[in-house]
């Protein structure tokens, strides 16, 4: 695989992950056949953090996360991890995985990461503006005489 | 002597049956549902994912159903759940300068760059009860969003890109607000990169070493910083503020000031074997906190500030103060500071005692039948009684 399309491999897993599992399940209601390589599976993800932000790693906590893997009929493998413990979520995103190297990517990319990428960043943008609202802005006094 | 064991099934089963009608309470009041716990009792969920050191909202806000609302019982669930789960992997450390910010304050810079952004804050309410709340209703968030203050004051163009501190300049960093380094991703700089770039704080290295873990491995004493920090971010946030308090009341003092506090998401990211590259899996709500502290000076170090770090699972900052001000007081050896004999720079008095779940275990351990212990000691007292009143009758 080259550099380019791991990159895009990677936006495309990560938004499927990050996607909220109801909303994937509309936009992509049935599944085309599949083998499960592995079924969906729950487990968690230690979550590390760095000591002052920047420094030596640490172990702050874990996370729920579902992965699965699936081969289609045609070949292509998809693997999804994804947050929670939603098994639909996992096999749907690891079957989207799949198709997106396949010749159905510029549909599946139009029809469901598209929207789910312009959902994200408008629900981003939306909590972002609400931060904005709440920033302080100073007032500055002039006092006494500076000459 | 033999003492009955078994029995109770029948009363076991009936109390348990009791719960469940208690845990429910008046059938005329309607239950609560999973989302409303996760969505309107946010805080609770979030100190018992922190605390149950599991991150799931779902999860946590069922356990504080069952438990009736015991956070500790709660975090006790979300432990036991924990185990069952296989360890998928470990996650890269979480890019915290790269938060998408709901509230990041500092205490110590006016004027930071991206400015003071107050997010959903207890702060500033007058902790009047609002009897609004008790009425039925929409709650007012359907109001419009009150609009930003328009700055510059009375209009004007806005301040341009804030330009960043001269390295050779002696003046503190004071950029304008609002506008960060200038360009490019909403990153907001930590306030102590800055303080940073002037050698006026300790820097913190990174290292990608894997961290010890305590939920493989027992702890072990003396503990490296990145177990300390594991152990006080799944610790008792009762127990670690009132050891944070004591710091600042005088047992272990390190002068702390809040350089910054920030909450709000990052991107885990993990490097998922059969893909052979990290992808993002999901995001997590974390509160951090970082101390700007007391400096000191060595025959090797110029006089700097020290540093304390807080970071905690979900909208936590009371927690994530009080872990920035306890691990700065545990530094003591590292940092050539005086042992005052504080509980707070304890190492094993702080990390056996902060988790909630190993002290209830063992303090409520008591309530259950210990006849035979207590059987003997019975007997002993007996003995002894009979012993001093037979030394008394010898006397008279």
């Amino acid at each position: 695989m080259t550099p380019s399309s791991a990159e895009a491999r990677k936006a495309w897993i990560a938004t499927l992950a990050k996607a909220p599992p109801a909303r994937l399940a509309d936009l992509m209601p049935s599944l085309p056949p599949h083998d499960l390589l592995r079924a969906p599976e729950v487990g968690a993800v230690m979550v590390r953090g760095r000591t002052g932000g920047t420094g030596a790693a640490f172990n702050l906590g874990e996370m729920t996360v579902t992965r699965c893997s699936v081969r289609l009929g045609s070949g292509p493998v998809g693997h999804a991890w994804v947050q929670g413990r939603d098994k639909d979520h996992a096999r749907r995103a690891a079957v989207i995985d799949a198709l997106m190297q396949t010749d159905a990517a510029a549909d599946l990319a139009a029809r469901v990461i598209a929207p789910l990428q312009a959902e994200a960043e408008a629900r981003r943008a939306a909590r972002a503006a609400k931060a904005a609202g709440t920033k302080v802005e100073f007032f500055t006094m002039v006092r006494g005489e500076d000459n | 002597m033999y003492v009955a064991v078994k029995g109770g099934e029948r009363a076991i089963d009936n109390a348990h049956q009791w719960l469940a009608e208690e845990r429910r309470g008046d059938l005329a009041v309607p239950e609560l549902t999973i989302p409303q716990i996760r969505e309107q009792m946010k805080l609770a969920v979030n100190r018992v994912m922190a605390e149950g050191s599991l991150y799931d909202p779902d999860l946590a806000a069922l356990a504080i159903k069952q438990a009736r609302g015991d956070l500790i019982e709660a975090v006790f669930l979300i432990r036991a759940y924990r185990t069952t789960l296989p360890r998928l992997a470990a996650s890269r450390p979480v890019a915290t300068g790269a938060m998408a910010v709901d509230r990041r304050i500092s205490a110590t810079f006016k004027d930071l760059p991206g400015g003071q952004v107050l997010g959903p804050t207890f702060d500033y309410t007058h902790r009047l009860l609002d009897f609004a709340l008790m009425a039925e209703g929409e709650p007012p968030t359907g109001a419009a969003p009150l609009s930003p203050i328009p700055f510059p004051p009375g209009g004007g163009e806005a301040p341009g890109p804030a330009a960043p501190p001269d390295a050779a300049s002696d003046a503190p960093p004071s950029p304008r607000v609002g506008e960060g380094w200038g360009g490019g991703a909403p990153r907001l700089p930590h306030v102590t990169g800055f303080l940073n770039r002037d050698g006026l704080i300790e820097t913190a290295e990174a290292s990608d070493r894997t961290p010890p873990d305590l939920t493989r491995e027992p702890m072990e004493l003396p503990a490296d910083r990145a177990l300390r920090l594991q152990a006080l971010a799944r610790g008792d946030e009762g127990f670690v503020l009132g050891l944070a308090y004591s710091t600042q009341r005088g047992y272990g003092r390190t002068h702390a000031f809040v350089g910054e506090l920030r909450i709000g998401t990052v991107a885990v990211e993990v490097e998922i074997p059969e893909l052979g590259f990290a992808v993002e899996i999901g995001e997590i709500e974390l509160t951090e906190c970082e101390t700007v502290n007391q400096f000191k000076g060595s025959r090797t170090e110029p006089p700097q500030f020290t540093r304390g770090y807080g970071l905690v699972m979900g909208q936590s900052e009371r927690k994530a103060i009080a872990m920035s001000l306890v691990d700065r007081a545990l530094r003591w050896q590292e940092l050539g500071e005086d042992f005052t004999g504080a509980p707070a720079q304890d190492e094993e008095f702080v990390l056996m005692h902060c988790d909630n779940i190993q002290a209830t275990g063992f303090l409520e351990h008591i309530k259950l039948p210990h006849y035979v212990d207590f059987q003997a000691e019975l007997e002993l007292v007996r003995k002894l009684r009979a012993e001093a009143a037979a030394l008394r009758e010898a006397a008279e």
